[in-house]
């Protein structure tokens, strides 16, 4: 398997502002990969490196190969980009918009053009000053899925879209990663990237905080485990990785980081199970574990101000 | 009065979102005015030689197009505010104009009068906000414009009669700016159309003064700006023609709020139609998007630079006819060569102001790349393989040509028209296209002076307007002003040869074209190395 894009040490800093401060990030050939973050984590800063359109203040990033700065054009031939705000020229056509883009891009099929408009309901006579937020969406959309590249680049893709077109956007990105084209996706919608990522990569404040595969991520967290005992439990507390312990007579309940799971329940067998539950954890536990170290981090100035 | 709620709020709004732009327009336009009665003051001191200067351009119809009626040039008030009043009133109105559209149409387009209308905003508010903001900047350039000049040694009821002038005008255009805003559903033919109507009103009043009293002179009394100088504020002072301009602008607000009533939010009155489904065959590059976007702004200037041009080419050979009744006059010009020669200089000095106008084309054309990026609309057409240098130049291609096929458009309508009245097409055709496409390498260095500034630093691209009105208050104002030679040097229009009056030398010309070349390398350079967005 090849490299799709490959980042590593990625600095861009806007006069003071740091808005990424050594990202790493890469995206194998082929794969579906979620990129998530909280707002201003720096997704589309990195998106517009990778397009060429920011120059990077430190660090490399490789894209198909290519240099995302110095072979944009040669690059971009290959590659479809959905921006997250989208914005249309408000004196053309929807169906303008998409075929001027699909040419720019190198050419688009028109039977596929044909059937994505019926897919997702779009009208493509209206000119752009007259869709809502979601059709403007379906518009750069449309004008990326028709095109024939390797590699789709999509921001927040289905950010206004109703549920009925996200479901229509689901299936549609998993036809991409039956023709073997590489997604990176950029996204808020953790049911949507629990669906159809292969592997993702979560950022907070400019850097990567974590990336594997959703089984992989779930090893770094905590599950969660109740227990009704024969006994007294002894010594729990005592065992590596578990937090939150709750002991209410025989009943237990407790967190436990997932890859010390084993000590725990030979524990819990030693005093004699009686019924248990484990949860693994959501992604969205995931997500919020990490978020929440962000809002700590916010509000301890606050405390200190007080 | 539910439709009028949280309309102070806005006005607050207005007025930060303005604090700078606002107070500089009012500067500009008072200090030009001050300026200019300040140095006629010391350049004519006593009646005489003001009677003497006014002898001399009183008769010139082609001069009386540009600036106004001469009757009142043998007063010192008169002479003093005589040659910046109509431009002062074009760009009074041009002011307005985009305070409203600014505040309306354009606040609608970009859906962010949505955000501010779901709070507790009346339906009316932002209309009258605006209107309120627009009317008070008329108000507040009259007042400082009555008070910059009241130590001037000028009777003080012309005084006030010629500011109030401006601030009316001022107020008209503000209230048609309204209309337009309800019109349409984008900003851009909301300015279009009020500057439609401002151009009517100029050329009316050109037509009418120009006539002179055999000529229809009547002209004049259609448009607003004709009303202004009807009031005659250094002359025999009549205050009503004064009144018409409130009265238009009153009637205009209502057109306004009625229209208003009919329409949705962010809808214009005139219905959008559906438009094709598929592209047409040759909308497959970048400059095709560009000549897409900018080719209905470019053929609307086309028509008036054709209008302008026959205007100003008939009217050219009168100059001869009006030096007529003056045997001195005429003899001193048969000794200098005829007055063909005056025909001649005419015919520079109007190409010499059609080439301004061509350049705010120019720096039009080249301000769209700033707007395509602003709008982050560039950002999918650069993920294609559409390079930003060959973005830049798709649109930049449009303000180095546009401008080209704008003079030649009235250089061939003025050649024609002048011509034909002196029954010598042949012989004057060509001279008058000269002088009109003479003009060009002066407007490319404004336009490359743009797109130095838009790859250069961005955020100051309107520096290519800055450029525009201080090269045009130079060339205008700077003789009035006595303004030293080197500061006058500034001015790329300067040293454009005024053909035909003049020899064709080609040293400015190669110099202004390697200047504008210069520039044009500089932006693009400048925009392959910064950041996009």
């Amino acid at each position: 398997m090849t490299t799709a894009i490959s980042v590593s040490g990625l600095v861009k800093t806007f006069g003071r502002t740091r808005a990424l401060d050594g990202l790493d990030l890469t995206v194998e050939t082929g794969e579906v990969h979620g990129f998530l973050g909280p707002n201003g984590a720096g997704k589309t800063t990195t998106l517009r490196i990778l397009l060429g359109l920011l120059r990077a203040t430190a660090g490399t990033a490789t894209l198909l190969g290519g240099d995302p700065w110095h072979d944009a054009t040669a690059l971009h031939r290959r590659l479809a980009y959905v921006p997250g705000d989208v914005t249309l020229w408000p004196n053309l056509t929807g169906g303008e918009v998409i075929d001027l883009l699909g040419r720019l891009r190198g050419g688009l099929d028109p039977k596929r053009r044909a059937s994505l408009l019926e897919r997702f309901d779009l009208d493509p006579t209206k000119k752009g000053r007259a869709y809502s937020k979601g059709n403007r969406q379906k518009v750069a959309l449309i004008a990326a899925l028709a095109s024939d590249v390797e590699l789709l680049l999509l921001d927040e893709p289905t950010s206004g879209l109703d549920p009925l077109m996200e479901e229509m956007f689901r299936e549609c990105i998993e036809e991409e990663r039956r023709a073997g084209r590489t997604v990176l996706l950029s996204s808020h919608i953790l049911a949507e990237v629990e669906a159809l990522c292969d592997r993702v990569s979560i950022i907070r404040a400019g850097r990567t905080v974590e990336t594997g595969t959703l089984a992989q991520l779930r090893h770094l967290t905590r599950t969660s485990v109740s227990a009704e005992l024969a006994g007294i439990p002894n010594g729990l507390a005592e065992l590596p990785g578990v937090h939150d312990l709750h002991v209410d007579g025989n009943r237990v309940r407790c967190q436990v980081d997932t890859d010390k799971l084993d000590a725990l329940l030979k524990a819990l067998a030693a005093a004699g199970v009686r019924s248990l539950t484990s949860q693994p954890p959501t992604l969205e536990e995931l997500f919020l574990r990490h978020y929440q170290d962000d809002l700590v981090a916010r509000e301890r100035p606050l405390e200190v101000a007080r | 009065m539910t439709a009028l709620a949280g309309t102070w709020a806005l006005v607050r709004l207005n007025l930060r979102r303005d604090r700078l732009m606002l107070p500089a327009w009012l500067a500009a336009l008072v200090v030009s005015l001050y300026g200019s009665v300040a140095s006629t003051v010391t350049l004519y001191p006593d009646a005489d030689s003001r009677l003497r200067a006014a002898a001399v351009i009183a008769k010139n119809p082609a001069v009386i197009a540009l600036y106004g009626p001469t009757t009142d040039l043998g007063t010192l008030g008169g002479l003093a505010t005589w040659k910046p009043a109509t431009l002062l009133a074009v760009l009074t109105a041009l002011m307005s104009m985009l305070l409203v559209v600014r505040h309306t149409r354009a606040e609608e387009e970009t859906g962010r009068l949505e955000l501010v209308g779901a709070g507790v905003v009346g339906r009316h508010a932002a209309l009258t906000a605006a209107l309120i903001v627009a009317f008070g900047a008329n108000l507040v350039l009259a007042a400082l414009m009555t008070l910059s000049l009241l130590g001037q040694d000028l009777p003080a009821d012309g005084v006030l009669a010629l500011s109030l002038g401006f601030g009316a005008v001022g107020c008209v255009f503000a209230a048609i700016a309204a209309v337009a805003a309800q019109l349409t559903d984008s900003s851009r033919a909301a300015n279009g159309i009020t500057a439609s109507v401002l151009g009517v009103a100029f050329l009316l009043r050109a037509a009418g003064d120009a006539a002179g009293n055999t000529g229809p002179s009547w002209l004049s009394w259609l448009s607003p700006i004709g009303w202004a100088q009807k009031v005659h504020p250094f002359g025999d002072l009549s205050w009503w023609p004064l009144l018409l301009l409130p009265a238009l602008a009153t009637v205009a607000t209502v057109a306004a709020y009625r229209l208003a009533d009919r329409r949705d939010l962010a809808a214009g009155v005139l219905p959008p139609r559906p438009g094709p489904a598929e592209a047409g065959p040759t909308l497959r590059n970048a400059l095709a998007l560009a000549w897409r976007l900018q080719r209905g702004s470019l053929l609307g200037w086309t028509v008036g630079f054709a209008v302008l041009g026959g205007v100003m080419g008939s009217i050219a050979s009168s100059i001869g006819d009006a030096l007529g009744d003056n045997p001195a006059l005429r003899d001193f010009m048969q000794r200098l060569g005829g007055t063909g020669i005056l025909v001649d200089a005419y015919i520079a000095t109007t190409m010499g102001i059609a080439a301004l106008v061509a350049t705010a084309f120019a720096v039009q054309a080249t301000l769209r790349l700033r707007a395509e990026e602003a709008s982050q609309r560039v950002e999918p057409l650069l993920a294609t393989r559409v390079g930003r240098i060959r973005w830049a130049l798709s649109h930049f291609v449009i303000a180095v040509l546009g401008p080209a096929a704008l003079l030649a458009v009235a250089g061939v309508a003025a050649g024609l028209a002048h011509g034909n009245r002196v029954g010598d097409l042949r012989g004057q055709f060509w001279r008058v296209f000269g002088a009109a496409v003479v003009q060009l390498p002066a407007v490319w260095v404004v336009a490359g002076l743009t797109l130095a500034a838009f790859g250069l630093a961005p955020r100051f691209a309107t520096a290519g307007w800055a450029a525009l009105v201080l090269f045009l208050l130079v060339g205008e104002l700077g003789p009035t002003l006595q303004l030293d030679q080197r500061l006058l040097d500034i001015s790329p229009f300067v040293h454009v040869p005024r053909l035909p009056f003049a020899d064709l030398t080609f040293l400015p010309l190669l110099v202004l074209t390697a200047l504008a070349l210069t520039l044009t390398a500089a932006g693009l350079a400048g925009l392959r190395r910064r950041d996009i967005g």
